[in-house]
């Protein structure tokens, strides 16, 4: 039991790092579709792509606990 | 209008039937006395789906009247090579209960980790303080519930496709029934995954092994949202088998800029040259790693938290916590069915990406 205690902490911690990132993308492209709708599907693409690779780190540490 | 609104009530319904059916395959005893039992039996459940099986089954009940579990399942053929090719049908396991004769060896199947193991005619299994077993484990060439899934999706996608691309010809490049629904997504990654990212002039080389790789984890994807409960693409053998493929086509395709930006970056001090050249070494077994853990983590913690929610309907057992609990696992399904889509494509996309850094040709500026 004490050592699972550390890992869910840092599972949280990841998972709380993770989601501030793909906020920040969230954030960032409905700000830049905001400001250039025509360049909405590529801003989109953009955000897909950016969202799963900081996701996948999340997982990534998810998985190693 | 309306009939737009009619179809989409049409999907509503079909997947609010998926879940229940879903909720069905994991019948739970309701036996007052197992109450306690249920927690672990769902974790145990869990376990077992997103393990990889020796039997295709569909469903599993008790006989009142024996008071054994029945099973409804396909057999699968088991194949063993230990001295020698050995080969049964999995219904002769028992899921673990019986021990296969054959010659003068016996095998048992173990029924947590869902492995075979050699054993002596009784069929004891001896354990580490861990719970391993420390038994003799033949090498299993078995078609598992994976294997038989992948085989039937790539059958399926063959005669699919073929059939598609016979009747574009006849048609003379207008696409018919079926194809009406498959043509903009075909073109959908042709124009926009493959050639803003690999080039005009290359791209055509790839468009079969993207077009495949998207399809062919799109529809297992899919399948594994179904009661059939098959669970291929969360299986990590099978995202790295997937991300082997992009590795090697991306290295072997690779022209003489990419190597150069690998190991002597241009326009760069040398002395960062000499820092660049092994993270960039590394970063050659990053990209396809991290397509592989994304993918099967995706898949694997989507199955976890479907499943769980599933299970929860059954601990509550009250109305009001497991509709509430249903409700959530219908709403987390059909999420499930967009990042179905969102992997293949985003496994798609970042495959056709690596394939531009291999083929780039001209030298941008860094």
């Amino acid at each position: 039991m004490e050592t699972t205690i550390p890992l869910i902490i840092g599972g949280g911690l990841v998972v709380i790092g993770v989601g501030i990132g793909i906020g920040l993308i969230g954030k960032g492209a409905m700000e830049a579709i905001g400001r250039q709708p025509d360049a909405s599907g590529k801003i989109q693409v953009a955000a897909l792509i950016l969202a799963a690779l900081v996701e996948g780190i999340g997982f990534a540490a998810l998985f190693a606990l | 209008m309306n009939k737009q609104r009619h179809l989409a009530f049409t999907i509503l319904i079909f997947f609010f039937g998926l879940t229940i059916g879903r909720s069905s395959t994991s019948v739970v005893e309701k036996d007052k006395n197992l109450k306690q039992d249920v927690k672990s039996e769902i974790k145990e459940y869990i376990n077992h789906h997103l393990k990889d099986s020796h039997s295709f089954s569909i469903t599993s009940y008790k006989d009142e009247k024996t008071g054994k579990t029945v099973y409804i399942e396909l057999p699968l053929p088991v194949i063993l090579y230990d001295n020698g090719l050995k080969f049964f049908w999995s219904s002769a396991l028992k899921h673990g209960k019986k021990v296969v004769a054959i010659g003068e060896n016996f095998y048992k199947l173990e029924y947590h980790d869902s492995k075979i193991y050699k054993t002596d005619k009784e069929g004891t299994i001896t354990y580490d303080s861990d719970h391993r077993p420390l038994n003799e484990k033949p090498l299993d060439f078995s078609i598992t519930k994976n294997i038989a899934t992948i085989l039937l999706v790539s059958i399926m996608m063959l005669l699919l496709f073929v059939s598609l691309a016979k009747s574009f010809k006849q048609n003379k490049g207008i696409s018919k029934g079926m194809g009406r629904f498959f043509e903009p997504i075909i073109l959908y990654i042709r124009d926009e995954i493959a050639i803003p990212n690999i080039g005009e002039k290359k791209y055509r080389n790839y468009m079969s092994f993207l077009l495949t790789v998207f399809f062919f984890i799109w529809f297992l994807n899919m399948l594994g949202l179904t009661p059939l409960g098959v669970n291929v693409t969360g299986n990590i053998a099978v995202t790295f088998s997937l991300a082997l493929l992009t590795f090697i086509i991306t290295n072997v395709t690779a022209n003489k800029n990419y190597w150069g930006h690998i190991f002597w970056m241009p326009g760069v001090p040398v002395i960062i040259k000499i820092i660049l050249a092994p993270i960039e070494l590394l970063g050659v077994f990053i990209k396809p790693f991290s397509l592989l853990i994304r993918l099967y983590a995706n898949i694997q913690a989507g199955h976890i938290v479907l499943m769980s929610l599933i299970g929860l309907m059954f601990v509550f057992q009250n109305w009001v916590g497991s509709s509430l609990s249903f409700g959530l696992a219908f709403f987390i399904s059909i999420i499930e069915i967009l990042v179905a889509l969102l992997q293949a494509y985003i496994f798609t996309m970042l495959s056709a990406l690596y394939f531009g850094f291999a083929v780039a040709e001209h030298d941008e500026e860094h």
